[in-house]
């Protein structure tokens, strides 16, 4: 752990504003290159997709804070909340496209919603992030205690698989990405149960 | 390919063909990966020449048909065609090729025959999508034979006059308008005639939401997605939404084929 430890030294020095800031770019790059063609022929969908793709994966890393501390002794959790509000934003811009540039009616996203059992699930994903997002804050910490707010923010644990899921029903074919995904979410998650167990046999 | 005579007889005033870019760098085309971009990167390589058409089952001349030698019977026209994928979005594309029914008639269709149905080629060496079991290969797709005969219903050997880019479904692919874009199967080697309604690759994989006619049809969703609207590819990045019509637009030539069918049960 001697590495760790100087890792997480020198960690101790960098702020958390410029996560919140390099995981934008990526953001603002593919707005850029929808708009001059560089998503090709089809940008709406490529948008809406690599919005999606990397909300769901800055989300996956968020989730991998804790069990990388348990693994390597690595401790990133100065950068989860960052980390956490950054993918929270690529799935807003996500739903965002979808609405706007891709649906075009209010009517055609409630009807999708109820319909479709994928967009169903993503949305309830989203529903769930949202007092996530919100309560990400100090003030909000200190407001609703260490505790209650810890227990309220385990709905990551369903949020981020629900986003997984709702990838994998949207694929044709057999497709080993969105599987993949899903199969790294539950990893995650199932390290975390692990960890739980030995803290409270502990 | 020859410079082509006079437009098809079934472009409409007013069709505007999506651009040689657009039509050839957005394909669908699973044996070459399942990104839209995958086709055109990944096709390459597939050996075109020389080719064969097999055409076998209750044909009067069944055999194995030289590419060359079906060309060289038929006469091939421009038909700019409305194309329609599944997956909601539109273009316009102005093939080049011949009727179906010539080459059907050429090889005799016994009068017990009632569907057509369709593969394309299996060569996992040059098609690396083939490799991964995202559907059960080879493609293979069907018709019933009154679709298959129908005037509308050609096979395309090429599109703006120039022969057929690999993504598309070189050298010879099937085009039937009317319906959803995978019905039109590519890169056709095999033609069987049937008296039985034959598998279909989409609807093996999902049996309720590709159906064996998949008639393009505003007022049948798919499951996960309303095909009401569609969006005309090319439009950039506030491209419109615009309504889908029935029989993608050639309602006119094909309902009569439907007459008292419930389009609903058979979507």
């Amino acid at each position: 752990m001697m590495g760790a430890a100087r890792i997480n030294r020198a960690l101790r020095r960098v702020p958390a504003w410029p996560v919140y800031v390099v995981g934008m770019v990526p953001a603002v790059w593919f707005f850029w290159l929808g708009a001059t063609g560089g998503l090709g022929v089809e940008p709406i969908t490529a948008l809406e997709h690599r919005l999606g793709l990397t909300g769901l994966q800055v989300l996956i890393a968020s989730l991998a804070v804790t069990p990388l501390r348990r693994v390597s002794g690595i401790d990133l959790v100065r950068f989860r909340r960052a980390l956490g509000l950054v993918g929270f934003f690529y799935i807003a811009l996500h739903l965002a496209v979808w609405l706007i540039l891709d649906l075009q009616s209010w009517q055609r996203v409630w009807a999708d919603i109820l319909k479709r059992p994928y967009i169903t699930i993503g949305m309830s994903g989203f529903l769930l992030l949202l007092p996530l997002a919100l309560t990400s804050n100090t003030l909000a910490v200190r407001k609703l205690g260490p505790l209650r707010w810890r227990r309220l923010h385990r709905l990551a644990y369903l949020a981020i698989p629900l986003g997984a899921i709702h990838f994998v029903m949207l694929a044709k074919g057999w497709q080993i990405a969105p599987l993949a995904y899903l199969a790294a979410i539950l990893g995650l998650l199932a390290l975390r149960i692990r960890g739980l167990r030995t803290r409270a046999a502990a | 390919l020859s410079v082509l005579a006079a437009p098809a007889h079934s472009a409409e005033a007013g069709l505007e063909p999506n651009t040689w870019d657009e039509i050839t760098s957005y394909n669908n085309f699973y044996e070459f990966g399942t990104g839209k971009e995958d086709p055109k990167r990944n096709a390459g390589q597939l050996t075109t020449d020389p080719w064969a058409i097999q055409i076998d089952g209750l044909v009067d001349r069944p055999g194995s048909y030289d590419l060359g030698d079906i060309l060289s019977g038929v006469s091939l026209e421009e038909r700019i065609y409305r194309l329609r994928c599944v997956e909601a979005w539109s273009m316009v594309v102005p093939w080049v090729g011949f009727e179906l029914a010539d080459l059907l008639n050429r090889a005799g269709v016994q009068p017990s025959a009632k569907y057509v149905a369709f593969q394309t080629l299996l060569r996992p060496e040059e098609m690396p999508g083939q490799r991964t079991a995202i559907l059960d290969w080879p493609y293979v797709e069907g018709l019933r034979l009154d679709e298959a005969m129908h005037p509308l219903t050609i096979l395309a050997t090429g599109l703006y006059g120039k022969e057929m880019p690999n993504q598309n479904g070189a050298p010879i692919r099937l085009v039937v308008p009317w319906k959803y874009g995978f019905k039109s199967i590519k890169s056709v080697v095999r033609i069987t005639l049937t008296d039985a309604q034959p598998p279909t690759s989409w609807n093996r994989y999902a049996p309720n939401e590709y159906g064996f006619y998949s008639n393009v049809n505003p007022e049948v969703d798919h499951p996960r997605w309303s095909q009401a609207t569609e969006r005309r590819i090319g439009g950039g990045v506030f491209s419109p939404r615009v309504p889908t019509r029935m029989f993608n637009g050639y309602a006119e030539e094909v309902a009569s084929l439907y007459d008292g069918m419930d389009l609903m049960g058979n979507f």
